[in-house]
């Protein structure tokens, strides 16, 4: 299922990331890369920016970011 | 010589900028890379015959090139090259600082690693083997607290010892693993054939990139066999792993991060429940984080003109203390042309923008703390929402914010956008944001022409038309000229800290002294300009000159008089074809002219051509003036022409300077201009039709 759909508190693990060469090379430079677990800090709800934690960041992602990453 | 260089890497947010101020003191070089919107930043430290020249490269994630940044970091480490390149981790957050260190490993360069804000990893409860992750990196670890200066020292020894070793790299590389490995080999000697230019030291890199499919190291070697050599290798990867290649080699970097943390950091953190989330949880709240917010922007403006007013006083007085002293070597009456040049020209035209340095440098102060502490990122989270409807970044809307103060440090303050293109349209519509110096024209203008009821709302509608149009001028600008994708909305969320006061005041004297900079050169450049265009040529003995009604003074009117006589004045009725179809005469044109210095200069200038002189005491005088040559259709004209128009040359000057090119200087302000025409003429011709132009 897309990141967008994780509750606030809860964990997933990052399994494929859709979107081109370009962001997926963004998003692995800061932690998010395939296999990596993150904790939604908070979910942007209709249509707001998300917040996860990787390791010891907080990365902010836009919603339609979210949607293309698929977690389990 | 003996001096080497020596580049300042790491992620942003990793307290590098920090480190270098604590390194190089007040001996920093500002600047822009040429033709890009990014900083340039270089400094000196000298110590025991020995010259260091740190370049602080701008905060990157990777050396990817996804932004302008990584562009300009990445292009430096390859090109110029360093002597040496020191890397700043943040200790807390080691895992993601570690990805851009495995890129500069594989650049074999001789590398010194800096684990900074090592007393916020304590405080998390982790503690790093500093020797064992010395030994495995194979280079030389320093543990540091930047803010605190600690660390610098033992760095700075680091530093020297690496270089007197002869450009030794570092003694360790990434294993990419069984997979990678003998593919990046094949690469690595293709390279040598092919691109024999390249140094050996940074052939790996080179090959690594091209099995990521490195959108400029791929384009590099288009047409020689390597590129279908390296696609194929690609391609293979594609099939085997577990998604395309670049993804393959991500994993397999953090795959030896992971290794190399296991073995050298112990203890591990939570997320989620720091002060930090906690302070986030209001700060970021749904529906409170955007009023939280408005607050915050309000407290800090207060502030500035509240603590600036008293300063600006002092300014003034003091510039005033000084031109009178300077004038007084001239005897009384003196119309010496150099005496003209010196007060009214340089003290008018350098001292009335001097005078907003105190205004100007606690707005610098306030945008730092904002910065330092955090905060300036979850404001840029909680404004995205409204701001992506009109096609800009969250981020924006800060430095559209600081507009409202000043055009100049606002314009500074887009460096904080990724990308070249959000930077550039907040930049161009930035100068709609009515700043602080358009306050006295209309504080001119609205009481000469509105009743008290209608005061306030005039103003507001001002402001409000400020904001709509730059609004909708960014909307317009996203779909024609700078079209393409949506920002992806990406950023870190660094902790919040507590910004030292040392680091306050060395960001804040080092942006005064900029403006100062600025204000000596271009500003006084064009200062004499304009007063040469407003004071020459002077007429004749026997010249007959129009003499408004209601002059107060031979004096004056024999000023405006000789203003109408100089090319300003001539300009203004050369302009007035231009001019009329607004409700305009070449009076309020030759005080156009002459507001190019500073728009406050308005007011001066429109006083010196209705004959009342321009000093404080004679507003009265001239709003009479202004009743009985104009009307409040017009005087609402003059205010929108004010409001959209003629950005102050320190505007012109400082967006040259941020968008690193006049080019771009030059469209903002004939854009503005003609956005200005448009309207004032709309608003003139159709306020005449339905009857109010009387």
């Amino acid at each position: 299922m897309p990141l967008s759909m994780i509750r606030e508190g809860a964990r997933a693990v990052l399994r494929s990331i859709g979107g081109g060469r370009n962001l997926r090379g963004r998003l692995a430079a800061l932690g998010l890369i395939p296999g990596a677990e993150v904790m939604v800090l908070r979910n942007g709800g209709g249509g707001g920016p998300f917040v996860v934690a990787v390791n010891n960041a907080r990365i902010c992602l836009g919603r339609g970011m979210a949607m293309k990453i698929e977690v389990e | 010589m003996n001096r080497i260089t020596v580049a300042l890497a790491g992620n942003p947010n990793s307290g590098k900028t920090t480190l270098f101020n604590r390194l190089t003191g007040a001996r920093q070089q500002v600047g822009n890379y040429p033709g890009v919107t990014v900083e340039w930043k270089e400094g000196l430290h000298k110590a025991a015959g020995r010259e260091i020249n740190f370049v602080d490269l701008p905060g990157t994630y990777s050396l990817t090139a996804y932004s302008e940044e990584e562009l300009v970091a990445r292009d430096y480490l390859l090109g110029p090259k360093p002597d040496l390149v020191v890397d700043v981790l943040d200790a807390s957050n080691l895992e993601r600082n570690l990805y851009l260190t495995t890129e500069l490993l594989e650049l074999g360069l001789p590398l010194v690693v800096v684990l900074n804000m090592s007393d916020v990893a304590e405080d998390k409860g982790l503690s790093i083997d500093i020797d064992a992750l010395s030994r495995r990196i194979g280079a030389p670890v320093v543990p540091a607290v930047g803010s605190r200066g600690q660390g610098i020292e033992e760095l700075l020894v680091s530093i020297l010892e690496m270089a007197d070793r002869n450009g030794a790299g570092p003694r360790s590389r990434v294993d990419f693993g069984p997979q990678l490995e003998p593919s990046i080999d094949t690469l690595t000697a293709e390279l040598t054939k092919a691109r024999p230019e390249i140094p050996e030291g940074q052939r790996r890199w080179h090959a690594v990139k091209l099995l990521e499919r490195d959108h400029e190291v791929t384009s590099s070697v288009t047409g020689l066999d390597l590129a279908d050599r390296a696609e194929a290798l690609a391609q293979d990867l594609d099939h085997d792993g577990e998604g395309t290649s670049d993804v393959t080699v991500s994993r397999q970097r953090y795959a030896y991060i992971e290794k190399l943390c296991r073995v050298t950091v112990t203890g591990r953190h939570e997320p989620g429940r720091d002060l930090t989330d906690r302070i986030d949880r209001v700060a970021m709240h749904p529906v409170w984080g955007v009023p939280i917010f408005l607050v915050l922007m309000f407290l800090v403006f207060h502030l500035t003109f509240t603590l600036g007013a008293p300063l600006m006083t002092l300014m003034e007085k003091g510039v005033a203390l000084l031109a009178a002293g300077v004038g007084s070597l001239w005897p009384e009456g003196s119309t010496s042309p150099l005496r003209s040049l010196i007060l009214d020209g340089i003290f008018g035209g350098v001292g009335g923008v001097l005078v907003f340095l105190p205004n100007i440098v606690l707005l610098f102060m306030a945008i730092a703390l904002l910065e330092g502490s955090g905060y300036m990122a979850r404001a840029a989270f909680v404004m995205d929402r409204l701001m992506s409807k009109v096609g800009l970044h969250g981020k924006s809307f800060i430095p559209l914010l600081i507009g409202f103060g000043c055009t100049v440090p606002a314009i500074m303050a887009t460096r904080t956008l990724e990308t070249r293109r959000d930077r550039l349209i907040t930049m161009f519509v930035l100068p709609l944001m009515s700043c602080g110096a358009r306050l006295p024209i209309y504080a001119l203008i609205i009481p000469a022409f509105f009743p008290r009821q209608w005061q306030g709302p005039v103003l507001w509608l001002l402001y409000v038309t400020g904001i709509v149009l730059a609004l909708v001028g960014a909307r317009l600008l996203r779909r024609s000229l700078f079209k393409g994708e949506t920002t992806p909305f990406l950023m870190e969320l660094p902790p919040y800290r507590m910004p030292t006061a040392q680091s306050l005041l060395t960001q804040m004297s080092m942006r005064a002294w900029l403006y100062v900079k600025k204000a000596g050169t271009v500003i006084l450049g064009v200062s004499i300009i304009l007063w040469l265009l407003t004071s020459y040529p002077k007429p004749p003995a026997d010249w007959e000159a129009p003499i408004p009604e209601g002059a107060t003074s031979v004096a004056e009117a024999e000023s405006a008089a000789a203003m109408s006589y100089s090319v300003a004045g001539r300009l203004g009725r050369f302009l007035e074809p231009v001019l009329e179809p607004m409700g305009f005469d070449w009076r309020i044109g030759t005080a156009l002219i002459g507001a190019f210095a500073a728009k406050e200069v308005f007011v001066a200038q429109m006083g010196i051509v209705f004959a009342v002189g321009d000093s404080e005491g004679n507003t009265e005088a001239l709003r009479d003036q202004l009743r009985r040559n104009y009307n409040p259709l017009v005087g609402y004209c003059i205010m929108l022409f004010c409001l959209i128009a003629t950005p102050c040359m320190a505007t012109v000057a400082v967006t040259r300077q941020e968008s690193g090119s006049i080019r771009w200087a030059l469209f903002q302000f004939w854009g503005l201009t003609l956005l200005a025409w448009i309207l004032t003429f709309l608003v003139y011709q159709g306020g005449q039709m339905f009857g109010w132009g009387t």
